[in-house]
């Protein structure tokens, strides 16, 4: 009778569990797992646009890292991707723990600051592309009338037309769209620093800078380790901003060509002027994903380490 | 009792009606498709109206067939129509774009056709014929629509402030844009920011220069883009870049159309299909067109001239006849002219009566035309002609590279594909 209840009770179990597991499983499966490995599978075969061809096994692979024509175009995407992640690491999370710092101390009207701050982070990737197209239009945007008015005209520039501004610039759009995010992220971890810890640096005559260099940040490393991770995944990533700013071609002549970009006119094709290529395309996405996948782990690991160090 | 019989007849009327909608969703699937039932599938959901009365024209000759149109986004179109012809399916008729696989990947998914099939071609032009030609087995595989024209479109209002007339010679049109810019005119409302638009800028400016024979050369392998005649078409754009909006280099396809459109450039370097996108913008800006200006008078001034696509039968197509009259009525001038005027585009169909003056303005400049040449020629590999030559003279207008360097860049790209330019 005991025995009969518990089977029973084992079942139900075991069935509730399934019902939760398996609709997400599923979707899991259908939904990442399978589009990941066909295009894993797609990466070994000839393409004509969109017909497959014939089994070429790593061709595609070696044509995008060493081939004459893809190589130059992947490495000079690659270097790009690693200066927006440098970047963004500077003017993105650097400013965002300082501003988180700045709203910990509670100033004047820290609230409204705290939600002003956020704000970008809610609008959508299309709106800010936009909106910072119209700010570095070089002749009737904000940013240089801003210069004309401060006495600056010689300093305007037509920001994204030209090789060594453009990238900058889309990075700043950047920073101003995400900062907000690394700021909350900073915020939480600096809130959960116990209170004594702070007073006793206080008293034994730590100023400012040191308590924030030395005592602040040292015990903020769990919210480093999140904020760089997504980071440098985003940095990789990188695609709508560039396409919406940049257009699919990395305008002016490639210098702000990026990985994401790269991809998207390998497999897909630019309207204006390329064709599709879902073999080389596919290579570059299993590429990336990889290195992503690799790196974004050591990054992790790295710092967990660091972390329990402390 | 009574509650039992009411529900007993609700039951047998839901299941009533269900086996009725069973009953019509069974034969509608069972019935075989009328013989003479067409469907044909566009990348144009705009032209929908238009169609539907292109299509009743059709039906008043043929009133047994019966065409069904059918539109898809277009930038989804090549992916959803190759996928439905790999699996042996698709609509009858297809709309298909032009050059190199005309956007289908392979031959054997469409019928080829020819002037026994379709008397109609011959109210084509070659160039036309060519565009829905495939790369690989050089047959004939659509009837084709419209085509593109590369020009300058300038502002008459602003030319007559200024008092200019539309230049003949390059040297000519130097001395317009001096006399405009200095009478506090943009000359050019055309910007670099956009890649594809340098392109249009060559084609629209410098195709008298480039010249036809040029053209035939490279496609013969006796000259590369290293030829003077390309290079030193390039070295006369760098020299007028200063007459292009302020600040071109950050100036993109959208600033720049509102440059021309608002009234506050005189001239735009572009194509024909930005004619109805500027008086649409603004309805009272009074437009005229002229080719590309000639080195020396008494050249043949050209325009650049491509294609857009064409329509062609589905090789799976069950009604190949019926798909075979309606693409000889695609053919006719009747058909041009209702295209022409309905849709505002340019149907290369000899005998078309044009209502739009500027569109006949078009049409009688497409007389003397070369082709767009990196779209029409060398669209069909990576690098793509027109990839080298957009970046190539975006960098060049930027100041970074000579037009002696991006002829070398052209050639260096094109030739990892295209035998005559190996060394």
């Amino acid at each position: 009778m005991q025995t009969d209840y518990r089977n029973r009770e084992r079942r139900r179990r075991a069935a509730w569990i399934a019902f939760l597991i398996l609709p997400p499983l599923a979707i899991m499966l259908t939904f990442v797992v399978w589009p990941l490995l066909s295009a894993l599978s797609a990466a070994f075969y000839r393409w004509d646009g969109m017909a497959q061809g014939e089994f070429i096994g790593l061709k595609n692979f070696a044509d995008v890292l060493f081939g004459e024509h893809f190589a130059v175009l992947t490495w000079r995407a690659f270097r790009h991707n690693l200066f927006v992640f440098f970047a963004l690491f500077v003017v993105q999370n650097s400013v965002g723990f300082l501003l988180a710092w700045f709203i910990y101390r509670e100033p004047f009207g820290f609230r409204f600051h705290r939600v002003a701050i956020f704000m970008p982070v809610i609008l959508s990737t299309v709106l800010v592309g936009f909106l910072w197209k119209l700010f570095l239009d070089p002749n009737f945007g904000l940013i240089n009338q801003f210069l004309d008015m401060a006495g600056l005209g010689n300093l305007r520039q037509p920001w994204l037309g030209q090789e060594t501004t453009a990238l900058p610039a889309l990075v700043l759009a950047n920073a101003w769209h995400w900062v907000g995010f690394p700021a909350l992220v900073y915020l939480a971890g600096i809130q959960r620093i116990p209170r004594e810890i702070l007073e006793a640096a206080k008293l034994d005559g730590c100023n400012g800078w040191q308590m924030l260099t030395r005592v602040v940040w040292p015990l903020v490393t769990p919210s480093t380790t999140i904020t760089l991770t997504l980071l440098f995944i985003g940095a990789f990533n990188w695609f709508e901003l560039p396409y919406i700013m940049a257009g699919l071609d990395g305008s002016p002549y490639g210098s702000t060509d990026v990985l994401g970009l790269y991809f998207y006119r390998t497999a897909f094709g630019n309207q204006s002027a390329g064709l599709q290529d879902f073999g080389h395309g596919n290579a570059l996405a299993v590429l990336m994903f990889m290195f992503i996948a690799a790196v974004a782990t050591v990054i992790t690991q790295y710092l967990r380490k660091r972390e329990i160090a402390l | 009792m009574l509650a039992g019989i009411q529900t007993k007849s609700i039951v047998r009327r839901t299941l009533g009606k269900l086996a009725l909608t069973l009953f019509a969703a069974a034969t509608a699937f069972a019935a075989p498709a009328k013989a003479e039932d067409l469907t044909l599938w566009s990348w144009r959901q705009e032209d929908k109206a238009a169609y539907a009365k292109f299509i009743a024209a059709f039906r008043k000759q043929h009133p047994d067939i019966n065409v069904k149109f059918e539109a898809f986004e277009a930038a989804n179109y090549n992916t959803v129509l190759s996928t439905a012809l790999a699996g042996g399916t698709g609509p009858d008729i297809v709309q298909v774009r032009a050059y190199g696989t005309l956007g289908v990947g392979k031959p054997d998914y469409l019928v080829p056709l020819d002037k026994a099939m379709i008397p109609e071609f011959a109210n084509f032009p070659d160039s036309a014929i060519a565009a829905e030609t495939m790369r690989a087995d050089g047959k004939l595989y659509a009837v084709p629509f419209a085509s593109q024209t590369m020009l300058i479109i300038y502002n008459k209002e602003l030319f007559e402030k200024a008092g200019v007339t539309p230049p003949n010679t390059w040297d000519e049109l130097v001395s317009v844009s001096k006399t405009l810019k200095e009478k506090g005119i943009n000359p050019f409302g055309n910007g670099t920011a956009t890649a594809w638009q340098n392109e249009t800028i060559v084609g629209a400016l410098l195709s008298s220069q480039i010249g036809k024979q040029f053209e035939q050369d490279v496609l013969a392998g006796k000259a590369d883009f290293t030829d003077a005649r390309f290079v030193g078409a390039l070295t006369k754009l760098n020299e007028i870049k200063d007459y292009f909006a302020p600040n071109f280099s950050g100036v993109d396809y959208a600033a720049s159309q509102q440059l021309f459109a608002a009234g506050r450039a005189a001239m735009f370097a572009g194509g024909s299909f930005e004619i109805a996108n500027f008086l649409r913008q603004n309805p009272k800006l009074k437009l005229g067109l002229f080719a590309s200006p000639v080195a020396k008078a008494g050249d043949p001034r050209l325009v650049a001239l491509y294609y857009d696509g064409g329509y062609a039968i589905n090789a799976a197509s069950k009604n190949k006849d019926a798909a075979l009259k309606f693409l000889r009525f695609l053919g006719t001038p009747e058909f041009g002219t209702a295209f022409s005027n309905d849709l505002q585009n340019i149907s290369p169909i000899k005998g078309v009566a044009f209502e739009n003056p500027l569109l006949k303005e078009v049409a009688a400049l497409n007389q003397s035309a070369m082709s767009y040449i990196m779209l029409v020629n060398f669209r069909y590999q990576e690098p793509t002609g027109s990839v080298l030559l957009q970046s190539g003279v975006q960098k060049m207008l930027a100041g970074k590279a000579t037009p002696a360097e991006v002829g070398a860049e052209i050639t260096k790209g094109i030739a990892t594909y295209y035998a005559p330019f190996k060394k």
